[in-house]
């Protein structure tokens, strides 16, 4: 430890505010949903003082917006909720998708459907992520295991966001956000904080929309400061005004899913637990990964060749990653708070090469080393 | 006095014209109004940020050269709340259609007269759904028909002016397609007014109100406007008998009170002195 970190006792939601800031987030707007909540406070409190803004929107629908005005005015943005204020986000983030807008939307879950259980833990929202607006589009998602984690990740979640041109998804879940661990708080200046590339100076005619050769993200000016750019939701050309010709449709939608799928590598994000010489690889991610990591330790003590993967980019999905480790095991247990929506894409890719199964629980009630443990003697 | 041809050089994207409103429709008019006032203070364009939501009314940014961005619908004033708390040196104007503000987006402009947010909203209200081909909305009169009101609209109309002062605009006026100079005035005041400004602009849409309800053609239309508008001053001379079946024009109200980002300022400065 250098002498510059600090160490803090923080929770999971404190940390992601303090990495947000970090970031260099300057803006938030939000609406109280639980277990969120202290997100949307703690932004209230930190904000002003580092000269940034807070608004308390009258919805969640207009706390997306808010946002993505605010980014489009320069200001690094986000938002947080949980489960049913993440519904209702998005159509503004399909918006944030096709209008390239950078904001950092979280979602801490809860279980559902619905209003479901507001303040129990569940990782219901996985399929939501990628696919709650309509229409095809690109997403980034990032999960975290541990509250430095979510300082880490949330900072990333902004970095991505920046260089992408992307809205990016902090998918959490109530045990991480309201636990409290030891973390340390890096130098600002040991961190890489990515700031969106902005139009050449002098430049006459801007095009909001125009990428040159082998670029797949169009530089961002803001609101004020002269370049009088139109922005919209509809399908639309370099200059971004609306377009219905066919050809600019297809090129922009395959430019926007690009720019994911081909810096794949470098969005990947995952951790390997005793995998090397594993004959079981146990899948599991956010809270439920802490479980499973101890129940590869109880494996391992009895002799059980057992390792965990865990991916912290939950989307895209770690196609190639996974793949690879349906090579090398026997066995592929996903173990999710939820109905086995994650395990759906991992069956996807792996289940050509190796057995499959899923484990979940959705009554509210965290998975326990235990049970996966048993789970693992099982299968 | 600038002529139309100059405002069009100055303000508009010529490339863009022309515009996709029906011939006859009233948008035009109020387009050239809003802009007209715009002129008329010397505003810097680069400042200017125009912002609307989904409906006839809110394709008239794309034609118009500010900042502009075409929001979802109804989110019009929630997208312009974030990007005026971002950076209140702008001047956000609005402009978003009766749906569009009063039915989807009704919730956002409560609140956005609420926190009294420097915001100029101006509402094209042409009585009518027209995008999607004539349906009933919050400002179509009771009585009237719609193609989702075949038997007649059963709904009693939103009173937008009353509505908004009571939610806590500081500043409020309606003017219509047929007093554009009274139009211009009442957007003027309204972007001087440092506070949330609404202005309703009523127009005329004889494609789809004008002939579900048998109101005639455009001239026609603009007619009605010209014969039943009463000045609110004017009005406050006149009996209940002579007003009946009449709409009120001008001025509603224009008070003084906090302005939202002014106050968010004072929190920040107040950090920024203790450093």
């Amino acid at each position: 430890m250098s002498s510059d970190t600090k160490i803090k006792l923080m929770q999971g939601n404190e940390a992601c505010v303090e990495g947000a800031i970090t970031a260099g987030m300057r803006f938030f707007a939000g609406y109280p949903i639980t277990p969120s909540t202290e997100i949307a406070e703690i932004s209230s409190q930190r904000l002003p003082r580092v000269g940034g803004k807070f608004i308390q929107m009258e919805d969640e629908i207009a706390s997306m917006a808010a946002v993505i005005g605010a980014s489009l005015t320069g200001l690094k943005s986000m938002t947080a909720t949980s489960g049913p204020g993440f519904s209702l986000k998005q159509e503004n983030l399909g918006y944030a998708s096709m209008a390239e807008v950078p904001c950092v939307i979280v979602n801490v879950q809860r279980g559902g459907p619905s209003t479901g259980l507001p303040t129990s833990p569940s990782q219901g929202d996985v399929m939501q992520a990628r696919w709650g607006t309509h229409g095809d589009h690109p997403i980034i998602a990032l999960s975290p295991s541990s509250v430095k984690e979510t300082y880490e990740l949330t900072i990333e979640a902004f970095n991505y966001s920046e260089k992408y041109r992307v809205p990016v998804i902090l998918l959490m879940d109530e045990v991480i956000a309201h636990m409290r661990e030891k973390i340390e708080i890096p130098n600002i200046n040991d961190l890489n904080i990515i700031d969106r590339k902005k139009p050449k100076a002098g430049l006459k005619n801007y095009n909001p929309y125009e990428v040159s050769d082998n670029e797949l993200v169009p530089p961002m000016a803001a609101y004020g400061e002269g370049y009088r750019f139109h922005v919209t939701g509809l399908t639309h050309d370099e200059t971004g005004f609306p377009s219905n010709d066919s050809n600019i449709a297809s090129n922009l939608l395959s430019r926007l899913m690009n720019k994911i799928e081909k810096n794949i590598d470098a969005i990947s994000l995952y951790e390997e637990y005793k995998l090397k010489d594993a004959e079981v690889a146990l899948v599991a991610y956010g809270s439920t990964a802490r479980s499973a990591k101890s129940a590869v330790d109880f494996c391992r003590n009895e002799g059980m060749k057992v390792g965990l993967f865990r991916p912290k980019t939950i989307w895209p999905f770690l196609e190639e990653q996974i793949s690879e480790l349906s090579k090398r095991v026997n066995k592929i247990l996903v173990v999710e708070m939820n109905h086995g929506q994650y395990a759906l894409e991992v069956e996807r890719v792996a289940s050509k090469n190796v057995n499959v199964e899923k484990m979940g629980k959705f009554n509210g009630e965290l998975i326990t080393p235990d049970e996966i443990y048993a789970k693992i003697k099982e299968v | 006095m600038t002529q139309t041809s100059e405002l069009v050089k100055k303000y508009f994207r010529v490339d863009k014209l022309p515009h996709i409103w029906c011939p006859g429709c009233g948008h035009g008019i109020l387009m050239r109004a809003t802009v007209k006032a715009i002129d008329n203070l010397g505003l810097d364009k680069d400042k200017v940020c125009i912002v609307s939501g989904i409906g006839c009314s809110s394709r008239a940014p794309g034609y118009m050269d500010f900042n502009t961005l075409h929001t979802t619908h109804g989110r019009a004033l929630a997208f312009a709340t974030g990007i005026k708390m971002a950076n209140p040196e702008l001047e956000v104007i609005v402009i978003t259609g009766d749906g569009d503000s009063a039915a989807i987006g009704g919730n956002h402009l409560i609140h956005a007269a609420r926190r009294n947010i420097n915001i100029t909203t101006i509402v094209f209200n042409n009585n009518i759904y027209g995008m999607t081909g004539g349906q009933y909305s919050p400002t179509t009169p009771t009585g009237d028909r719609g193609t989702t009101a075949p038997y007649g609209n059963i709904d009693k109309n939103f009173d937008l002016c009353n509505l908004t002062k009571a939610a806590g605009a500081t500043y409020v006026g309606r003017a219509t397609a047929y007093h554009a100079n009274l139009l211009t005035k009442l957007v003027e005041k309204g972007i001087e007014n440092k506070g949330f400004s609404f202005v309703e602009a009523v127009s005329v849409c004889p494609t789809y109100y004008g002939r579900k309800n048998k109101k005639g053609d455009s001239v026609e239309m603009m007619k009605f406007l010209k014969n039943n508008a009463i000045n609110i001053k004017a009005a406050e001379k006149m009996s209940n008998e002579k007003l009946m079946g009449k709409f009120l024009i001008g001025e509603f109200h224009n008070s003084q009170e906090p302005e939202y980002t002014s106050q968010y300022q004072k929190i920040i400065d107040m950090f920024q002195k203790e450093r």
